[in-house]
């Protein structure tokens, strides 16, 4: 059923075959060490293609059989975030990463790395459950009264749905937080709380302060973000919204929260609590 | 005083659904999952979810009609009450999702915007641009997490389930195993929920995640759960060709008016754009004119099939057909599809504002899945109604209760009590085809009211009185000792060097596996190529007898993983075949060119399938038709062959 075909992609060369260098790691604790594959290229390749070939048949450029390599994936469409990795130094999703553009010549390199901010469970798979904590950290969620059946939400008009569904397409793939020099690896959990949170839950709270119920519990995330490991931890270096896949407007989100932190500690203030 | 407990399988809408339901009744639910539950399959589905709105209503919609749509767009192979009390509720599932914060789009007013859907004339489809499943997951994720940090849910993410524990004939646990450090243990709980999707890895590529293996009902099949309608598989006529997978392309890009078009000349050399308006051949247009471009998707897909394969039709002469919505404005069009049209311009490289989109069908649904049962509710005629005419005034309100009973125990229960199965996996309400925006509906249908099923179940039922948690530890111990056995058979002998065999490699295994379900299982069927089927299916469970890995590792072994479900989904994938060889006719997605005729007196019924021994056999079963009578579905075709023309309907 899969005949149909694409146009290939203007000067990738037919029947060519790339190298792809790989790190890996036979889980945590051990090092790390390269190895190379030389990947015949069917039309319409992707990295996961790719990997998915090695997979069946692993055998090095010079040789060697070895294990199949380990990664994460799920939707193969860009929507879910699992195949997040860093793809010639760096991150994206590897699915939608073509071959005929990243490696359009014969002889052509393509370096797969895991994520360095996460740890790695074995080679290009690491554990993201930090990020997913951290969207707890801020309470990223509506607190409705629960499922009966109470009638309709509120109404919102175009122009704000189309913010807000802006924001509501992060799918936690975690690119932001690899790109970012204030997010760093921390594997122990005792410490989450008090490390910096990341963009990507810093825009969450933007998300769910501006929701008509969300509101009700904007105090308690501003309290979050103003503690240790929150906004003023944010560098500013600006990497974040350059590598988000779904262009998610990151650094807005982050001066939108550092306004609301900011009246929030005023009004503490004048409150005396 | 003992603490009930219920687990989840799968985390995708149903399971979340029913997680966020169970735990609000105030039973703590153990949540497993393959992957971080918010990256399940779900947030691939694109279009929309169907359901009765003001809008509709006030020109003449209806729940009613709703439900008349499903029945008919399933070709009268539902038990009929469910559907009817999944469209009843549907409009307050809508406003559920509303309050949870799920960015519907919206009118110049600010009201919930709708479009146009396959199998509707009216508009009826809500949708969040063009991720509306992404949307929908992640605004019960976020309810989900919220009850995990009150400490109602708990999540298993990266944890596989094995087997159901069974014992006194009701399930009261799983086998499970962390996908990570590879432990497998036994977990107690005094009702599990199946919510594990489909199989679209049977046939290789579809548009499925690569976790939609299957492998979960599989396994459930194997320890005696049966198994309905295997063979209703749903292909989507609309799809993005790829190395990997085939890439959805959502119908929503024809309910928004895209329109799908071949040249006229076979192998017309032309770019589309340099091709008139009077060369081109609309033939969906030319052949339904009432629905044209949103007939239903097995429709779609075997006039796709047709022109291309049969006609030699397809653009450039080969397997693909023009989606074309460059008559639209640019700017409309990413307001209402942007998500999909991003998609093809990633993949393809071509901007579908602009440029035709090349497409062509592929395996997308699984109508059948694990048999369940309900409890009929209040509505019920003397005698079954004519086909509902569109527009008209319904013959019922849409109370709570008309079609299944609130509350009652066996609602989406298995045949073992205590087994529950929601959602895709869940064989109940698509009948023998689904139509596009329904399955998130029965996702979250599914979750809400039979989550309630579940807790009366627990309350009132076995066990109430006799829990999980103290029961002896025989049966859990005795399904850990059957999975780790089958995990050392697995690893034995594995090292590198093992996958240059192809006979015994797993990956080779699974993809024969995919191309042959492929080519004898989807659009067109016959006796002749399933019978090859089977026997190609006997050569590769002969061979995965044999099968050997390359990787012997005793932490995070996904060829491990991956050689485990290829044994699952070829039990799956033997009882498709045998359903397809056994329906001797031709019903929605079932289509054999041997038996074209829909055949009522003799298969206007559920195929269950059972697996015992080593063996699977498949009978057929009446269904509960007594709510609409079987009509031809025809969809108003125009010429002389009516699309699935009926014998006379059966008196039922």
């Amino acid at each position: 059923m899969s005949t149909a075909t694409a146009p290939v992609r203007r000067n990738a060369k037919v029947g060519r075959h790339v190298f792809f260098r790989i790190l890996r790691c036979e889980g945590p604790g051990k090092p790390s060490q390269w190895q190379e594959f030389r990947i015949p290229i069917p039309e319409n390749a992707n990295v996961i293609s790719c990997l998915q070939q090695i997979a069946a048949n692993p055998v090095t450029t010079d040789g060697q059989t070895v294990t199949p390599v380990v990664w994460d994936a799920g939707c193969l469409e860009e929507v879910c975030g699992a195949c997040t990795m860093v793809i010639n130094g760096k991150v994206r999703q590897s699915c939608s990463c073509l071959i005929d553009e990243y490696a359009p010549n014969e002889g052509d390199v393509i370096t797969l790395e895991p994520m360095s901010k996460f740890p790695v469970v074995r080679d290009l798979w690491v554990d993201r459950s930090r990020l997913f904590h951290n969207l707890a950290r801020v309470k990223a969620w509506v607190p409705i009264d629960g499922t009966y059946d109470l009638g309709a939400g509120p109404k919102e008009t175009p122009a704000s749905q189309a913010t807000h569904y802006v924001l509501s397409t992060c799918m936690s793939c975690g690119c932001c937080l690899e790109a970012c020099p204030q997010f760093n690896l921390e594997p122990d959990s005792a410490n989450w709380d008090t490390a910096f949170i990341g963009a990507h839950a810093i825009s969450q709270a933007r998300l769910f302060n501006d929701h008509p119920t969300g509101r009700e519990l904007k105090d308690e995330r501003l309290d979050a973000l103003m503690g240790e490991g929150g906004i003023n931890d944010c560098g500013n270096a600006q990497n974040c919204v350059k590598v988000c896949p779904k262009h998610i407007p990151l650094t807005e989100s982050i001066a939108v929260i550092g306004r609301q932190t900011t009246m929030h500690a005023i009004a503490q203030f004048f409150r005396g609590r | 005083m003992s603490q009930h407990r219920v687990i989840v399988v799968g985390g995708g809408l149903a399971g979340l659904a029913a997680a966020v339901r169970i735990a609000e009744g105030g039973t703590p639910v153990d949540l497993f999952s393959v992957v971080p539950v918010k990256r399940s399959h779900s947030v691939c589905a694109q279009g929309g979810i169907n359901a009765c709105n003001e809008v509709a209503r006030q020109q003449g919609y209806s729940e009613y009609e709703h439900f008349d749509e499903t029945i008919y767009g399933g070709d009268f192979l539902a038990d009929q009450h469910p559907v009817l009390e999944m469209a009843n509720w549907a409009p307050r599932i809508i406003d559920l999702l509303d309050r949870m914060g799920v960015p519907f789009n919206r009118t110049g007013e600010g009201y919930r915007d709708l479009r146009l859907f396959g199998g509707s004339l009216f508009k009826r489809t809500h949708f969040a641009g063009a991720t509306t499943g992404q949307q929908l997951i992640y605004a019960l994720d976020e309810q989900v997490r919220r009850y995990a940090s009150e400490g109602k849910v708990h999540k298993y993410e990266f944890w596989e389930f094995l087997w159901p524990v069974i014992e006194d004939g009701r399930c009261v646990g799983i086998a499970a195993q962390d996908m990570r450090t590879m432990q497998i243990r036994a977990f107690r709980a005094d009702a599990v929920v199946m919510a594990t999707g489909g199989c679209g890895l049977v046939f290789g590529k579809s548009t499925n995640s690569v976790i939609c293996t299957g492998a979960a009902a599989a396994r459930c099949f194997r320890a005696g759960v049966w198994y309905g309608n295997p063979e209703m598989i749903q292909v989507h006529p609309t799809a993005i060709p790829g190395a990997d997978k085939l890439r959805l392309m959502s119908e929503s890009a024809r309910g928004e008016g895209g329109r799908v078009w071949v040249p006229r000349k076979a192998k017309d050399p032309r770019a589309p754009k340099d091709i008139p308006e009077s060369e081109r051949w609309y033939f969906l247009e030319e052949k339904y004119p009432a629905y044209g471009n949103i007939v239903p998707r097995d429709i779609a897909t075997r006039e796709i099939f047709d022109v291309c394969v049969n006609q030699g039709m397809g653009v450039y002469g080969e397997n693909q057909v023009y989606l074309d919505l460059t008559h639209k404005d640019p700017d409309y069009l990413t307001r209402k599809l942007g998500g999909i049209l991003e998609i093809y311009e990633k993949f393809v490289g071509e901007d579908p504002r602009f440029t035709p989109m090349k497409i062509f069908p592929a395996v997308h649904y699984s109508m059948g899945g694990l048999w369940t049962t309900y409890t009929k509710g209040s509505y019920n005629p003397h005698t079954a109604l004519t086909k509902h005419k569109s527009g008209s005034p319904a013959p019922i309100d849409a109370k709570v209760g008309q079609g299944m009973q609130l509350g009652a125990p066996n609602n989406s229960m298995t045949n073992v009590p205590g087994l529950y199965a929601f959602g895709e996996v869940n064989f109940a309400y698509h009948g023998a085809n689904r139509l596009g925006a329904n399955a998130l509906l029965s996702c979250i249908f599914d979750g809400l009211f039979c989550g309630v099923s579940v807790l009366n179940y627990i309350k009132n039922e076995a066990p109430g009185k006799n829990p999980a948690d103290a029961l002896p530890a025989g049966a859990y111990d005795a399904v850990v000792a059957q999975e780790t056995a089958k995990m050392k058979r697995l690893l034995e002998g594995a090292k590198p060097g093992n996958a240059a065999d192809p006979s015994t490699n797993p990956y080779v295994i699974g993809k024969e596996l995919g191309d042959e379900m492929t080519a004898a299982c989807t659009v067109v069927r016959t006796e002749s190529r399933l019978r090859q089927c089977q026997a190609k299916l006997a050569e590769l469970r002969e061979r995965f007898a044999r099968v050997r890995l390359a990787d012997n590792a005793g932490w995070t072994n996904q060829a491990f993983g991956y050689a485990r479900s290829i044994g699952d989904m070829l039990i799956l994938a033997e009882a498709i075949a045998l359903g397809a060889l056994e329906r001797k006719e031709s019903r929605g997605a079932h289509y054999r060119s041997d038996f074209e005729q829909r055949d009522d007196a003799n298969y206007m019924k559920t195929t269950l399938a059972r697996h015992q021994g080593d063996a699977t056999t498949v009978e057929f079963v009446p269904i509960d038709a007594s709510l609409i009578l079987p009509t031809a579905r025809t969809y108003g075709k125009k010429d002389s062959s009516p699309t699935r023309p009926a014998k006379e309907p059966a008196a039922v």
